[in-house]
């Protein structure tokens, strides 16, 4: 059914339908309309979830910890500060190998305190063993929910999913959703069936000592497992497409890639933008492109080379750097590269740091730029009289 | 006759009782926490949930792929055993499961009064039907000994060294079983090794309220205070009996319960002279006796606080 809703309420109804066993949070801009939305779903009696208002993210990162052990399925949402404050949990479930999913409405990261959008905060944790997914819309944000379920509780996988969402810019803004049914949703997505659960009928020991004979092959199975998600990710799109009819790429999507020569690379809501200066460019006579990135952990490597073998210029445009070194997009594409025959011109671009507006025509002038040469490093729309 | 010969055979055999927490776990001889989780486990029984702080308690007990529980049992990180119970509980009613079954979250004093007291402090507060174990072994032992809130005062720690200019730790104990009960929860004492049948009488009774509950078990530490493995109960007894440890019940903000000392009380001086983190109370000096007398006060404090004379 088609609803006008704000980007908040369309995650709450796409967690609804999934029928969370446990809802934990800690209110932080912009993740808040979310767990408000959710606790007024519960409150009124539509979803019958044990909703625990907690005393800081990192309570509610282990409320949700506990409660995927028992065998619940589990939701938390937060941003920023906050997700750091969990960090240490986030890590702890992953290596239990509970599959639940946090929802991150991404801002950018203190000091100064910014509640506007980046990623910053999303990227501190690309290893922490979390199958990291990026929203473009709303409706994309909506279905990436259940995907997100449906993928992390695959038996094989056991790992948890952190959808990413990008703050104000997705979660204030109302767009009309396609809302999931529950009938549909119970249809796509079976009950949690745990690998592993604690249970007084056959109790088990869970987060053991892990001595040094043991700990590394813990590594290599939540590597193995993440490798093996990547398939996972593509075969839930394809079933989520013959059920719904809604497409987004798999582990990556293209706009305009054909006969591109040069191709902007990005994640999250600016591709819509992205999308709109390359149909100027195009009315222009320009071959580019969009290769949007929906799923960052799994690294989809593979994916991008094929995409981008013949390309002659990348564009790879972050809303997160590491500092000290370069964006963790572009030099994980660069990397992905080493060891074919054919790469193309990579360029590395930081824009829309603390929420910085990313406009059409700053997008046409990198083009341009890039153009002409390669870029480094480079800071999108910097204030030189400002440094 | 056949029948009495069956009933001699049994009665050579030693008393074999199966505790929940089992032998044969890699605690130090004379560990006071491990017999303190060992009288928590048997007295809840085995239709229990249980989440675990880091700390001795859980490297000593989990070391893959061996586990001395024998109930379901989670260890997740240093400062979240109650919010992780917390979701267990949530999970569990959200399933129907929770029906006829105990939750314990424990930690050791660190683990509970320091870096977890604000996961502790959400789970008292929001009311979730849980007994929190806090093991006081007084600092944090599985790191070396360094000092908590918990440490007493003038106890030589790893952090808090005897030296020309300090006579150890200089702050008294963290009153947390009163900051639990602050929070309105039902039921918040403390119990002690030295007492096991007390420790197993509080549990039992604390299970059977719903609601928060709070215990905090009195654990000596061998290793961390220096005293002979034998002498596990001795000492325990000796911090009851010198007012040093009070023991007491307080049910819905209110103390309920206390262990007297009455007649049997005892100078502070036995219980400290029994261990190595307090020798340099005993060197004789007017620095060393003024330390002394401030322990005495707090003794006494204590007696007259609890009433326990
Ligand atoms: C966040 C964090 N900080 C520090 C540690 C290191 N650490 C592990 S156990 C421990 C001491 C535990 O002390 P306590 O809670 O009193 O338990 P005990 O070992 O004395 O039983 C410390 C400091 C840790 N594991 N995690
Ligand atoms: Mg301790």
């Amino acid at each position: 059914m088609k609803e006008f809703i704000e980007g908040s309420m369309a995650v709450a109804r796409g967690v609804a339908v999934c029928r969370p066993h446990v809802v934990s949070a800690y209110p932080i801009t912009p993740q808040t309309h979310i767990v408000e939305h959710l606790s007024e779903l519960v409150a009124d009696g539509i979803l019958d979830s044990q909703f625990i208002n907690v005393e800081s993210e990192f309570g509610a990162a282990s409320v949700v910890l506990g409660a995927a052990a028992a065998g619940g399925r589990a939701f938390s949402a937060t941003t920023s500060q906050g997700l750091l404050l969990m960090g240490e949990v986030l890590y702890n479930i992953s290596g239990m190998r509970l599959p639940l999913v946090i929802t991150v409405a991404n801002r950018a990261v203190s000091a100064p305190i910014n509640i506007w959008n980046d990623h910053s905060d999303a990227m501190v944790f690309r290893d922490a063993g979390w199958i990291m997914l990026f929203a473009e819309d709303n409706q994309e944000v909506h279905d990436m929910h259940i995907q997100a379920y449906k993928i992390g509780e695959t038996r094989e996988i056991s790992l948890p999913v952190m959808v990413n969402m990008d703050g104000f810019i997705l979660t204030h803004a109302y767009e009309p959703v396609d809302t999931i049914s529950q009938k549909d949703a119970d249809d796509f997505l079976p009950p949690f069936d745990p690998v592993v659960k604690l249970d007084v009928d056959n109790p088990l020991t869970m987060g053991p000592l892990g001595e040094p004979q043991w700990y590394l092959e813990t590594r290599y199975r939540i590597q193995q497992a993440m490798l093996e998600a990547k398939p996972v990710v593509k075969q839930v799109a394809k079933e989520f497409k013959e059920k719904f009819g809604r497409w987004y790429g798999d582990v990556i999507d293209g706009y305009r890639m054909d006969d591109a020569e040069i191709v902007y690379v990005a994640m999250g809501s600016i591709c819509g933008t992205i999308k709109d200066t390359i149909d100027e460019l195009r009315d222009k006579g320009e071959k580019v492109g969009l290769l949007k990135i929906r799923m960052f952990r799994p690294f989809p490597g593979e994916e991008i080379i094929d995409a981008l073998k013949d390309k002659q210029k990348v564009i790879v445009l972050e809303k997160a750097l590491s500092l000290g070194a370069s964006g963790m997009l572009s030099d994980e594409i660069k990397a992905a590269f080493y060891a074919t025959p054919h790469r193309p011109e990579i360029s590395s671009t930081f824009a829309g740091l603390g929420g910085r507006d990313i406009s059409k025509t700053s997008l046409a002038d990198l083009y341009h730029k890039v153009k002409g040469e390669r870029q480094d490093n480079m800071f999108v729309d910097l204030k030189e009289e400002l440094v | 006759m056949a029948e009495q010969a069956v009933k001699k055979k049994k009665k050579t055999k030693p008393p074999v009782t199966e505790s929940l927490l089992a032998p044969g776990h890699r605690a130090c001889a004379g560990c006071g926490e491990a017999l303190g989780a060992k009288l928590v486990m048997d007295a809840a029984g085995p239709n229990t949930y249980v989440t675990t702080c880091t700390g001795c308690l859980e490297v000593f007990s989990t070391p893959y792929p061996e586990s001395a529980w024998k109930m379901p049992w989670i260890h997740s990180l240093f400062e979240n055993s109650s919010a992780v119970a917390a979701g267990i509980e949530a999970a569990l009613i959200a399933q129907g499961r929770d029906k006829d079954v105990n939750i314990i979250a424990q930690g050791g004093d660190g683990g509970t009064a320091d870096i977890g007291i604000g996961c502790l402090s959400g789970m008292l507060e929001r009311g979730h039907n849980i007994l929190y174990v806090c093991y006081d072994n007084e600092a944090y032992m599985n790191t070396g000994v360094q000092r908590s809130g918990l440490t007493p005062f003038d106890a030589r720690t790893s952090t808090t060294p005897v030296g020309k200019r300090s006579m150890g730790n200089q702050t008294n104990k963290k009153n947390l079983p009163e900051i639990a009960a602050a929070h309105g929860i039902p039921y918040s004492a403390t119990a002690t090794v030295g007492y096991p049948n007390d420790v197993i009488r509080k549990v039992q009774k604390a299970l059977k309220i719903k609601g928060p509950k709070f215990l905090q078990i009195h654990v000596p530490c061998p290793l961390g205070w220096i005293h002979p493995t034998d002498q596990t109960i001795e000492v325990a007894k000796l911090a009851v009996l010198t007012g040093l440890i009070p023991i007491f019940e307080m049910e819905d903000g209110k103390l309920t319960r206390v262990r007297k000392i009455g007649k049997n009380r005892k100078p502070v001086e036995e219980y400290l002279k029994a261990q190595g983190r307090f020798r340099h109370l005993f060197k004789g000096t007017p620095e060393a006796e003024a330390e002394l007398e401030k322990v005495r006060q707090i003794a006494e404090a204590n007696i007259e606080k609890y009433g326990l004379a």
